[in-house]
């Protein structure tokens, strides 16, 4: 009975140990405090009408944006407790942390940065901007962008869950291969709530993936031809191009071992011809592609913020467009050199090596167009342009790493090394999220009408930088030195100094993330200080600087017309039109991407613990809800031209 | 939808037809990592039986059969529905449903005799490849033919509103993709299994 009901949970699940003690106590102070704030301010109803069950992209992105930045929070205490452990476990002593805790540690660091911060702040951009950069006034289905975003956030509940059910995460890896993933090696939970927060997160980034297409080639302003979109728009296309092409391979993957740890197949097992290797192969095909969906958007961003700040039209757009296009393809054609060492022999790791050593020539393309852009510019060096400065150092840096250990006969000494952990964080933290936090910084205002205080972004972008060399330096001369990543302990008394220079790094990383809450909280106390009315505070080129700050939720009443490429900055030249307005169509708000995701959710947590009444409540009511929602006749409403105008009159 | 805007009935709906190609397109490379899955492991029986020794062709053939004829009298429901001829339409949506609904009945009758001869898929990696493609393919199936019983009540209880017609239109090329897929199993898992 207890079986049938409960499934595999059992009291021993609940929290006994300091961390998970620690982790659910955390949770829920911080759950009590929002419940009570909502319910002392009385914002319950404003919260679920105003925000939870909108379908306005633009809020949709701020929610992703909180979302991305909350587990930045939480990813950034694993890596403080990697650190930590690092610095300490040498010789003798043994740190703090049990081999199997710290392997968790890292685990969910690396799954958090990737699918729930890097994904999420660029779900959040994409959301807010793109539409108002191509002129639109929504995204192609507003009700599958609320669910994606409920997925996601199911995803995330996920990688926090264990600390109240269960007591373990998977101790596999960001990318838990197997055998060691299979249920012989790893028969706890953590295991499937890995599965579970990655399939459930990743069918949100898939969902997403198609209406970001569908919105860029389907809905962009009358006159703006797919040579006039600006780089953002781009390189957001080629990104999710990417995404449409991989995730279903990773939906795959992890889908098949699943079905060996709960039906006992043999996929990937080391028994039963199971084929370990071909895991491999396939999330990597996935997983190569991941990094450039991470970067190439801050490619976009970066176009955006230098061409703005130079005060010039961007340099060789067209070679920017190619070189993205090619980055996207060469991104499909490299998967293998993340494993050289398999013995695949040497024509094939010649060619992949060969692959891979070719894609620095684009994204060295993009790097002299940003720089030829600035030449002989009038630049503002706002924070913005800051972090693009930052990045084109790491990024350089990072990107001569890769192409070292592009060479298979190289990369034997590299792979698996600190030197390649030491690479790929210079690429997301100096190029992914560098790149985020100057479209952060840049489109600020445009969400909340005022701008960010520029002298405190400024100092956060030196604490960062130099933080971040200070941090991943040392890593790079320990993989020289032989160590291998993800150590508990090591024996070799000479590498502790660069353990502990690192872990300065980090605490200078820290320092520079908290001047950017500091920031944060400055500038809205200042914001009348820095209010942007004219919606325009850069002197931008594109269209989303031609609406109010922050926009009205119809984002434009009239879709402008496009004649060249930096739209805004012709008209601006040229004089509007005298507007004519028309009757529009939005979407409603709906509360169904919630109820589908918090089914699937019971689905997953089904599977987790095996409780089978959970799996078929959660799955046939999510198919419910989507039909339900599919039926539904009324999901949008009318504004009608005189609305719009007296709305607008009351504006300006 | 509102009717006194049809340029923009017409727009939405254009996106929504390309984005379901779109999302065809995502199925499609889902399928191509379970073919892929499968080549790999097609050899690999675990001392167990291989295909030539667990396939039963005719069988097969009448599945394809049911399934092939079954794309037609799709196709006729989307023809006889541009027509505006609801009841036909409405009627051969139910033949489709039937030969359907036949193909999936065959396919899980194939899968328990495998499991009761004690050839599931927990018995070699080749048999959980076999056990994982086919299943999926039959799991689209099944998703097709709720579909499809949703559609018709629609159709039956509203009429052929424009709306209720490119979802038709989108279920037949649903139901196409799908028979395609089958052709490839047919081929790949089944014939050069046995030859
Ligand atoms: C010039 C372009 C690049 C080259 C030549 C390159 C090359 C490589 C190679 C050869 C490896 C595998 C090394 C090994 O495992 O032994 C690797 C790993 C990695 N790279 Fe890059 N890379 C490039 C750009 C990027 C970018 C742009 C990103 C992310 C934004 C990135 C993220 C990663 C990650 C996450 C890993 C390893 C993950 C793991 O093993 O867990 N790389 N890179
Ligand atoms: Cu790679």
């Amino acid at each position: 009975m207890w079986h049938f009901i409960f499934g595999n949970l059992t009291w021993a699940a609940l929290p006994h140990e300091w961390f998970t003690i620690g982790g659910t106590a955390a949770m829920f102070l911080m759950a009590g405090a929002v419940v009570g704030w909502l319910t002392y301010a009385r914002r319950w109803r404003w919260l679920w009408s105003e925000w939870l069950t909108s379908t306005d992209p633009k809020k949709i992105g701020v929610m992703y944006i909180i979302m991305a930045s909350l587990m930045l929070f939480r990813g950034a205490l694993d890596a403080a407790m990697i650190w930590l452990q690092q610095a300490m476990s040498v010789g003798a002593s043994h740190g703090y942390l049990s081999a199997d805790h710290f392997q968790q540690i890292f685990t969910a660091h690396g799954d958090i940065m990737v699918f729930f911060v890097t994904m999420g702040f660029l779900a959040g951009l994409l959301n807010i901007i793109l539409p108002l950069q191509i002129g639109a006034r929504d995204l192609a289905f507003p009700f599958l962008n609320s669910l994606g975003f409920w997925l996601y956030v199911a995803g995330a509940v996920f990688v926090n869950l264990f600390f109240v059910f269960g007591g373990e995460f998977a101790a596999t890896g960001w990318l838990s291969l197997p055998p060691l993933s299979e249920l012989a090696y790893s028969p706890g939970v953590g295991m499937d709530y890995w599965i579970w927060s990655l399939q459930i997160s990743g069918l949100g980034s898939l969902i997403a993936g198609i209406n970001f297409i569908v919105t860029i080639l389907k809905m962009r302003a009358p006159g703006m031809t797919l040579m006039k979109m600006p780089m953002f728009v781009w390189s957001s296309l080629c990104s999710m191009v990417l995404v449409v092409s991989v995730f279903p391979i990773l939906a795959v993957t992890i889908g098949l071992l699943w079905l060996d740890r709960f039906f006992g197949m043999h996929f990937f097992t080391s028994t039963g011809g199971g084929n370990p290797m071909m895991y491999v192969n396939l999330i990597w095909m996935w997983g190569h592609p991941e990094v450039y969906i991470l970067v190439i958007p801050s490619f976009g961003i970066f176009s955006e913020v230098v061409s703005t700040f130079s005060q010039k039209k961007l340099f060789g757009y067209a070679s920017q467009v190619a070189a993205a296009i090619g980055i996207t393809l060469l991104a499909m054609l490299v998967w293998l050199h993340h494993f050289f060492t398999m013995g695949a022999g040497a024509d094939v790791n010649a060619f992949f090596g060969i692959m891979t050593g070719v894609i620095a020539i684009p994204t060295g393309v993009q790097i002299f167009d940003w720089i030829s852009t600035m030449y002989k510019g009038k630049i503002i060096f706002t924070q913005s342009l800051y972090w693009f400065l930052g990045f084109v150092a790491t990024f350089t840096f990072g990107g001569v790493a890769g192409v070292l250990m592009s060479s298979p006969a190289a990369d034997f000494q590299f792979h698996n090394s600190l030197f390649l952990v030491a690479h790929f964080h210079t690429m997301v933290i100096g190029g992914a999220l560098f790149g985020i936090f100057s479209g952060l910084t840049y489109w600020f205002p445009k969400v909340t009408g005022f701008k960010l205080n520029e002298r405190l972004g400024k100092t956060a972008f030196w604490f960062w930088l130099t933080g971040f060399f200070t941090a991943f330096v040392p890593l790079y001369i320990l993989g020289f030195m032989g160590a291998t990543r993800r150590l508990d302990h090591y024996t070799d008394p000479a590498w502790q100094p660069f353990f502990i220079t690192a872990g300065i790094g980090l605490v200078i990383i820290a320092i520079g993330a908290a001047v950017q809450i500091a920031q944060l909280i400055v500038s809205i106390r200042q914001r009348r200080d820095n209010l942007d009315i004219s919606g325009d505070p850069w002197n931008g080129r594109t269209l989303e600087w031609s609406t109010k700050s922050p926009p009205p939720f119809y984002n434009f009443a009239v879709i402008p017309e496009v004649k060249s490429r930096d739209a805004f900055w012709e008209m601006k030249q040229g004089g509007r039109p005298q507007p004519v307005y028309q009757d529009i169509e939005l979407p409603k708000n709906t509360a169904m991407g919630i109820y589908v995701s918090a089914f699937v959710f019971l689905a997953g947590f089904g599977f987790v613990w095996h409780i089978i009444w959970l799996i078929v409540l959660g799955l046939g009511g999510a198919v419910t809800c989507v039909i339900i929602r599919a039926l539904d006749e009324e999901t949008e409403y009318t504004v009608t031209a005189a609305e719009l105008a007296s709305m607008e009159n009351n504006h300006s | 939808m509102n009717e006194a805007l049809p340029a923009i009935g017409f727009q939405r709906q254009e996106r929504v037809a390309f984005g379901f190609w779109v999302y065809l397109m995502t199925d499609l490379i889902s399928f191509a990592a379970l073919f892929a899955a499968f080549s790999v492991l097609r050899g690999s029986t675990f001392g167990g039986p291989d295909g030539a020794d667990l396939f039963n062709l005719p069988f097969v053939f009448a599945e394809t059969m049911l399934l092939l004829v079954s794309s037609f009298t799709c196709g006729l429901a989307v023809l006889a529905a541009e027509q505006n001829k609801q009841p036909r339409a409405l009627i051969w949506l139910a033949v489709t449903f039937l030969l359907g609904g036949g193909f999936l009945a065959l396919e899980l009758n194939e899968f328990s005799r495998l499991v009761a001869e004690g050839n599931g898929p927990q018995r070699s990696a080749f048999l959980s490849a076999f056990f994982a493609l086919v299943g999926t393919h039959g799991l689209h199936i099944a998703v097709g033919l709720l579909w499809m019983a949703v559609v018709a009540l629609v159709i039956w209880r509203r009429g052929l509103s424009s709306k209720n017609f490119s979802n038709l239109l989108r279920l037949g090329l649903f139901w196409h993709f799908l028979d395609i897929v089958w052709i490839f199993i047919f081929t790949i898992v089944y014939l050069m299994g046995v030859l």
